[in-house]
């Protein structure tokens, strides 16, 4: 009983983990069509935001949950209108400019925080389930996400801002015409894309060990969740996350780690295979 | 394309050796050997990307694949011409394969990115749990995140003691290279290959005039990803380790930078970008006053930002302004087609 | 244009000497040391003290007068941290720089391709990392502790203070699989079991399911050879699931790239260790080797095992050039063979001849505060991995590294 608690836990830790690594990345490419290769170095800058901003004596929580999106937002800002802006519908060439741009950030991080690794360590104390003890951190990461999506989905329906981005998503022509500078849309948005990147790598910093390199672990998994969830953005990212979240952790507890990475992967070929357009190009179709 | 095929070859054959007997001076032969051998699996990818369309994430699985091949058939056999076949065919056969699933599935775009990412981590973190005493192929262990060293590397056919290295060994290459680049000029003026380019410009089309589209895409990736594999055996032999890093993103990630920096939609410039960017590399390693990969990202952005369409067309275009010529160059609209394919 | 007499006496060694010892001509006047290492990329963080410990030492010889009134030069490329660089750049310092001596090569990977270009080249060659054991070629001496030196006193001390259930989790890899049957090995020796042994490969960072799983086998004590940045992540969530106080951990790897400076004292203490060196060891070579590396970086934290035993690599070829009067390969190993030693800032280091790795002393020591405290010292241990299955006295032709049965 208490060993089925916890691999519940576990699983749902894996499915909010991946929602929140990805969720930086499906903002950018639902609403523009643009893959930010970039976006685990965008989490990695958001892992030392934190972590610096707690070495200047700051509240961990608001670190974590203010100051890191806020400041790798703004690094998105510019690296939008210095770069990106430039590209929009050119979906390769976006990919290798931001995936330039990630080499760039690791040189830039390298430089000036050294290649050792650092971290913080969890600001909430683990506790007993019957015989097991279990990592406080994890319902904390799963609140978050569920927070998250719980937010996207409230401005996106809910806001006069979401209602244009939606337009903007599905015609931005027609966005254009009624007065809606698709330019002004598509910086909010990668603002936004961005500061969920950081607040993904800050909220996830406590649990690793931090180096300028740390972004490459992210960015596969992301990538493949974005794209095998298709084009609905809150359906599309919750349904693959959890698709993918529950195999790895199954094989994981069945197998062995490193087994239910690769279920995992070969998870995403078989599914992309069956449904080449994702999962919301066959399911929920028309939903967000 | 308004020179023949002859007179295509003959100014390939004349410039190629020109440079296999300049180049030695300038740079050393063991240096110049690997260039050479990125050059060739820049061209794998120029290939089916530059003149099919298909953007592989995952050149490097081919890669990797090839000299994997090589290393573990040339510890059973203990000669290296078999292996050399093998490693040219084994990925061949797993490029098939894989390409029937993707294109009779309808994958495109970025779907198509995403599988062969995805195989390509499978085969990396495949290979890099196999430290085990378990995973034996024949007499050879593979090894894990450690590779496989010491395995019997390139010999006249026939005579496993008489050894091909250093500057032979330079030549070999070399010339592979220019038989490659050869047989890649025939194959996109043959038939097939302006079907290939038909296909990269609207497949709808070619579909609906009744070529099977599905076929030709996969047998061009295949064709790829055999040159990436004889790409991959000649590193093992200049390396003469094989290590799961040939797998790792990445690699395919540096291939495609190649293919950009050089010049898509032609044939020379991903070789001339690989073997660029590569030297760069080299040279970037000999200081510590600034970050490398700082360096290299930087190439990158500047290159997407102002140099979109690559070196290679770009020099030629300025050639051509210079001194008048009528060549016709790849007009602006198909090369922008060929990038989003 | 003049030629002085030191100029001519010199070209007229260097064209005598360039008969015999054709690595010598290019060479003149100042004695070449080859190094390799990744001082960007991944691995830097062990790469780059290893570098600045490597200039230290030879700025210390030229400071006293250098190799046999010759000055020591270095010749340094970057791998950063690319496979193919190691050959590229190992063809480079030899065919090249025609480098005298060759330090460097970080990962077991980069040391077999750096190793057998030295072998061909006739290039002698320092490896100095602590490592898996094993390698067997007289062209290499190895300065860094191997699993057995390690293992063969850490076992008993941590089994003693937890008890006889030990789960192990290894990086799954060469080192970590080698580790893990010396560990198993030592644990039945001393009357333990081994309950489980679980591989991760470097990569892998989330070891939620892990911890679980751990606690269904409840072993007594964990031992854990994990490696690199990702793996760190075991230890911080090992005790944000508040296992620390439950179970004590051992490692053999923890601590080489000052990975317990990074984790906070509360999530460090306790685990248990056993190096070659710590910044901690209070002893006066110690003190001395510190205030030498403050004088000239300005910041010590950065000193890790590594770096140490490349130190100690550089000062051990120095000692054998300095006996064999020479520079010349064979000389060297001759003088490096007679079981030479040097008081290195880890302590005594000397030569096995057989093996052609070091024998050393090895500390046993418990994370606290951020640092390694001693606990007990063990002089002089000697390889016994490597010396189970190498004998480069009976066997001076050998050439490959040993998977060693156990």
């Amino acid at each position: 009983m208490d060993l089925s608690f916890v691999i519940l836990v576990e699983m749902l830790y894996a499915v909010a983990s991946l929602v929140l690594i990805s969720a930086g990345l499906a903002v950018v490419f639902g609403m523009m069509k643009v893959i930010n290769l970039a976006h685990g170095e965008f989490m990695m800058m958001g892992g030392y935001a934190t972590i610096t901003a707690v070495g200047l004596g700051v509240n961990v929580f608001v670190a974590m949950l203010v100051i890191a999106p806020i400041v790798v937002g703004l690094i998105g800002l510019i690296v939008e209108r210095l770069v990106i802006r430039h590209l929009y519908g050119r979906l390769v060439d976006t990919m290798l400019a931001t995936w330039g741009l990630s080499l760039v950030f690791i040189g830039l991080a390298t430089m000036i925080f050294g290649n050792t690794t650092t971290g913080i360590s969890t600001p909430i104390p683990g506790f007993a389930v019957g015989d097991y003890q279990i990592n406080g951190y994890n319902f904390f990461i799963i609140i978050v996400t569920i927070l998250l999506v719980i937010a996207m989905y409230a401005v996106l329906r809910g806001t006069r801002a979401g209602l244009i981005a939606r337009g903007t998503m599905q015609r931005s022509d027609m966005a254009a015409a009624l007065g809606y500078s698709p330019d002004r849309i598509y910086m909010m948005t990668f603002f936004c894309g961005s500061a969920l990147s950081g607040l993904a790598g800050a909220v996830l910093a406590p649990l690793v060990g931090l180096v300028p390199t740390s972004g490459g672990a992210y960015i596969a998994k992301a990538f493949i969740t974005v794209i095998a969830g298709g084009p609905s953005l809150i359906a599309g990212l919750v349904s693959s996350a959890t698709s993918f979240g529950l195999v790895n952790q199954i094989f994981t507890f069945a197998i062995s780690p490193v087994i239910g990475e690769v279920a995992l992967l070969i998870a995403a070929v078989v599914l992309l295979r069956a449904m080449p357009s994702g999962i919301t190009g066959r399911f929920f179709k028309g939903k967000m | 394309m308004k020179r023949t095929m002859s007179q295509d070859v003959l100014i390939t054959l004349v410039v190629s050796a020109l440079l296999i007997w300049l180049m030695p001076l300038l740079i050393s032969t063991y240096t110049l050997t690997v260039l050479v051998i990125y050059g060739m699996l820049g061209l794998s990818l120029g290939l089916i990307w530059g003149f099919g369309g298909i953007l592989c994430f995952g050149q490097a699985a081919f890669f990797g694949l090839g000299a994997y091949t090589y290393a573990i058939a040339a510890i059973n056999i203990g000669e290296s011409t078999v292996p050399m076949i093998l490693a040219v065919v084994v990925p061949a056969i797993f490029a098939a394969l894989l390409g029937a699933m993707m294109f009779y599935g309808r994958l495109t775009d970025v779907y198509l990115g995403v599988i062969t990412l995805v195989v390509t981590l499978i085969l990396f973190k495949f290979v890099n749990s196999t430290a085990g005493p378990q995973y034996v192929i024949g007499k050879a262990r593979l090894g894990g995140f450690n590779g496989i060293p010491g395995f019997q590397t390139l010999n006249v056919p026939g005579d496993p003691n008489a050894y091909i290295w250093g500057d032979p060994y330079f030549y070999v290459c070399a010339v592979a290279l220019v038989i490659v680049y050869l047989l890649v000029t025939w194959l996109l003026r043959s038939s097939f290959g302006r079907m290939a380019l038909g296909i990269r410009e609207n497949e709808v089309r070619m579909g609906l005039m009744g070529y099977d589209v599905a076929a030709r895409k996969t047998v061009l990736f295949a064709i790829g990803a055999a040159i990436a594999g004889l790409a991959g055996a000649l590193f093992a032999n200049w390396g003469e380790i094989v290590t799961p890093n040939l797998f790792s993103l990445g690699q395919s990630a540096e291939i495609i930078i190649w293919c950009i920096v050089g010049g898509l939609g032609t044939r020379l410039g991903p070789i001339v970008g690989a073997a660029g960017l590569a030297y760069l590399k080299f040279m970037l390693g000999q200081q510590s006053m600034i970050d490398n990969t700082l360096i290299t990202g930087l190439i990158l952005v500047l290159f997407v930002l102002f140099l979109p369409r690559g070196l290679v067309p770009a020099i030629a275009s300025l050639l051509s302004s210079i001194f008048g010529h009528t060549r016709r160059k790849p007009s602006n609209r198909r090369m922008r087609r060929a990038r989003h394919g | 244009m003049s030629l002085t007499r030191r100029e001519l006496l010199g070209g007229a060694a260097a064209v005598s000497a360039a008969a015999m010892l054709p690595k010598a001509a290019m060479s003149a006047d100042k004695i070449q040391l080859g190094s390799i290492l990744d001082t960007s990329g991944i691995f830097d963080a062990y790469g780059k003290p290893m570098d600045q410990a490597m200039r230290l030492a030879v700025k210390e010889i030229n400071a006293g007068g250098g190799l046999l009134d010759r000055q020591v030069e270095v010749a340094a490329y970057d791998t950063q941290s690319d496979m193919a660089l190691y050959s590229q750049y190992a063809q480079q310092l030899t065919r090249q720089d025609q480098v005298d001596v060759v330090h460097g090569g970080i990962l077991s990977a980069s040391r077999e391709a750096i190793r057998q270009t030295m072998r061909k080249t006739k290039t002698l060659y320092f490896y100095n990392v602590q490592y898996e054991g094993g390698v067997c070629d007289r062209n290499i001496f190895v300065t860094g502790v191997t699993p057995a030196q390690q293992v063969e006193v850490l076992v008993p001390y941590a089994m003693k203070k937890s008890g006889p259930k030990v789960h192990i989790l290894a990086a799954d890899y060469n080192y970590g699989q080698i580790t893990a049957r010396w560990i198993q090995k030592f644990v039945e020796e001393n009357g333990g079991e081994v309950v489980a042994t679980d591989f991760f490969p470097l990569d892998v960072s989330d070891f939620g399911s892990t911890i679980t799983k751990i606690q269904q086998t409840a072993p007594d004590l964990v031992f854990a050879p994990l490696v690199g940045g990702a793996h760190l992540s075991f230890f911080r969530q090992w005790a944000a699931a508040g296992m620390k106080d439950k179970i004590p951990l051992a490692s053999t790897t923890m601590g080489v790239g000052n990975e317990h400076k990074v984790l906070t004292a509360e999530e460090g203490n306790g685990i248990m260790v056993a190096y070659n060196y710590s910044q901690e060891l209070e002893t006066a070579s110690n003190a001395a080797f510190k205030e030498k590396w403050q004088a000239e970086y300005g910041d010590t934290t950065a000193i890790h095992e590594l770096a140490v035993s490349t130190y100690q690599g550089i000062m051990l070829w120095a000692e054998g050039v300095r006996k064999a009067g020479s520079i010349e390969r064979d000389a060297v190993v001759d003088a490096l063979e007679t079981g030479i030693s040097i008081e290195g800032p880890a302590g005594k280091v000397t030569i096995d001849p057989q093996t052609h790795h070091a024998t050393v002393d090895v500390h046993i020591m418990e994370f606290d505060g951020q640092g390694m405290k001693v606990i007990e010292t063990l002089p002089q241990r000697a390889p016994i991995d490597t010396q189970a299955v190498c004998d480069l006295q009976a066997n001076p032709d050998d050439n490959t590294q040993y998977e060693i049965e156990i």
